[in-house]
């Protein structure tokens, strides 16, 4: 209790942002996430590479590669430097970001495409013939449905994201990471710091849980 | 076919990619004399000692990412630098030849823990004595007292003290003692401060000028400052005092005592100083010789 009570200042601002990064960037990899579904559905051929390449090309890489990118290869490319940015938190801050949307975006989109893939074709071709557009169509027809289905897996995914948010300890970016590498120079112990920070997170998680056993319940009926 | 192709292509570009590390080596970071290796060698209640004469072997926890105190080459995995020499020295003189120690890299964080399960003998590694520490960890020493310095660009005179950094973007390693410091005494504005992995990485963002300047123990600072003195300078003006000891297990008061025999043995006599000679003492600097702590 001592390790927690006496460091407060480190596990309140850590937590604090860690939700903030989280927020932020769910937001932003569903966002994506859902138009690089839209991508690779299209009918455009040419969509549909791009998409495919964009997942290919992420999925494959380890989040820690893509962190490292845009702390320390993109600043060379000399776009957005963190001189430019006035100040350098920002910039890191930014950057951790960009990394975590594009990353999390990559398996979202594979998740919402699942989702379309439960949708019978015949749904796709009913409202083509009604007149729908491409657009129309997945946006009223094709998407509430897909997205029912993959309630479950989409949870993960963002669980998965907010367990990911902790790499930007070592990318100057002050989060729930960040907590036990500051315990240690303060000679705390560091298990009981961990074991802090692991209830925390199970703090976190739970809601999320929740939220998705009530959205599965709520949306059953209606299929 | 088109799978052979594609492998080739693969092969190709992942050793296009390895060619283009960093180029040039660190400077040669030197040998101290061998020591003496003593035999017959007892330390009457020392659980730890006894486990390393049932193995025939010490283990000794190190650093691995820091220029001349201690650095593992990525190329022959050899482990350099003062530290290790010290850890050779106590090994020497506990009586285990240089065959006979294993080196474990054990990061910052992991340091007390390492030592509490009993993953390592004795830790020797930029290890900052504090009361806080000692509440979970014993400490010999200290072998060597550092101060927080500031590493700088060569040609960069703007930067002349602790008092001179406000509206300069500062690095130091994540949660580190140092930028801690710098937070705390608020030394410069939070949004410049820069928190990575190691020190290296700070090195190189002060290098591509995203940062003005890199704060860590002058020990530390003068490892880099020297491999590559043409681009950086140490400031010089150390603002703190960091007593480096050799972590140990915390109720092992005879292996304790038996450390701190030896390193006053070396520090009375000459081998310290040609140990920090052969080492740390390359970058040409001077440092005074500690004061033992005992408790």
């Amino acid at each position: 209790m001592d390790v927690l009570l006496d460091n407060l200042d480190l596990y309140g601002p850590g937590f604090l942002n860690t939700v903030e990064l989280f927020l932020i960037s769910a937001v932003g990899s569903l966002v994506l996430g859902t138009l690089l579904a839209m991508l690779r559905v299209a009918p455009v051929p040419m969509l549909r590479a791009t998409g495919t390449a964009y997942v290919t090309l992420i999925r494959n890489t380890p989040l820690t590669l893509v962190f490292f990118f845009f702390t320390f290869a993109f600043p060379l490319l000399e776009i957005v430097t963190p001189a430019s940015f006035g100040s350098a938190a920002a910039y890191y801050r930014n950057a951790a970001l960009a990394a975590l949307i594009l990353y999390t975006a990559a398996f979202v989109c594979e998740v919402v495409r699942s989702g379309i893939n439960t949708v019978p074709v015949g749904q796709a071709e009913a409202s083509r013939a009604l007149g729908l557009t491409f657009g129309q169509m997945l946006a009223s027809v094709v998407l509430p449905q897909a997205g029912r289905a993959v309630v479950p897996p989409m949870m993960s995914t963002m669980i998965a994201l907010l367990k990911n948010t902790t790499i930007a300890a070592g990318f100057s970016v002050f989060q729930a990471g960040s907590i036990s590498l500051n315990l240690s120079d303060r000679g705390e112990s560091q298990l009981i710091g961990l074991l802090w920070i692991a209830l925390f997170f199970v703090v976190l998680v739970t809601p999320m849980t929740l939220l998705q056993r009530s959205l599965e319940k709520r949306w059953s009926i209606a299929r | 076919m088109r799978v052979r192709t594609l492998a080739v292509a693969l092969l190709a570009g992942g050793l296009a990619l390895t060619a283009c590390g960093k180029e040039g080596s660190p400077t040669d970071p030197g040998t101290a004399p061998s020591q003496q290796v003593e035999s017959n060698v007892t330390v009457d209640g020392s659980a730890t000692f006894e486990k390393m004469k049932g193995r025939g072997k010490v283990i000794v926890g190190v650093k691995e990412d820091q220029p001349g105190l201690g650095y593992k080459d990525p190329t022959t995995g050899k482990f350099t630098g003062f530290d290790i020499e010290i850890a050779k020295l106590v090994a020497a003189k506990l009586g285990f030849n240089s065959d006979q120690i294993e080196y474990k890299a054990i990061a910052s964080q992991g340091r007390e823990q390492a030592l509490i399960n009993g993953d390592v003998d004795y830790y020797v590694g930029t290890y900052t004595i504090n009361a806080k520490r000692k509440d979970q960890v014993g400490f010999a020493g200290p072998y060597f007292t550092a101060g927080q310095d500031l590493l700088v660009k060569k040609d960069d005179n703007s930067i002349t003290g602790p008092d001179t950094l406000k509206g300069k973007k500062v690095c130091s390693v994540t949660g580190s003692t140092p930028i801690q410091k710098v937070k705390t005494d608020g030394l410069t504005e939070p949004e410049n401060i820069v928190e990575l992995q190691n020190y290296s990485q700070c090195v190189t963002q002060l290098e591509q000028g995203a940062v003005d300047a890199v704060t860590t123990d002058d020990a530390i600072l003068k490892g880099y400052a020297s491999q590559d003195p043409s681009k950086f300078k140490v400031v010089g003006k150390p603002f703190s005092n960091e007593p480096y000891g050799i972590g140990l297990p915390k109720d092992d008061k005879a292996l304790r005592d038996k450390v701190n025999d030896i390193l006053d043995a070396a520090i009375k006599g000459g081998d310290w100083q040609s140990v920090y000679d052969a080492t740390l003492g390359k970058s040409g600097s001077t440092a005074e010789k500690p004061v033992l702590d005992r408790y």
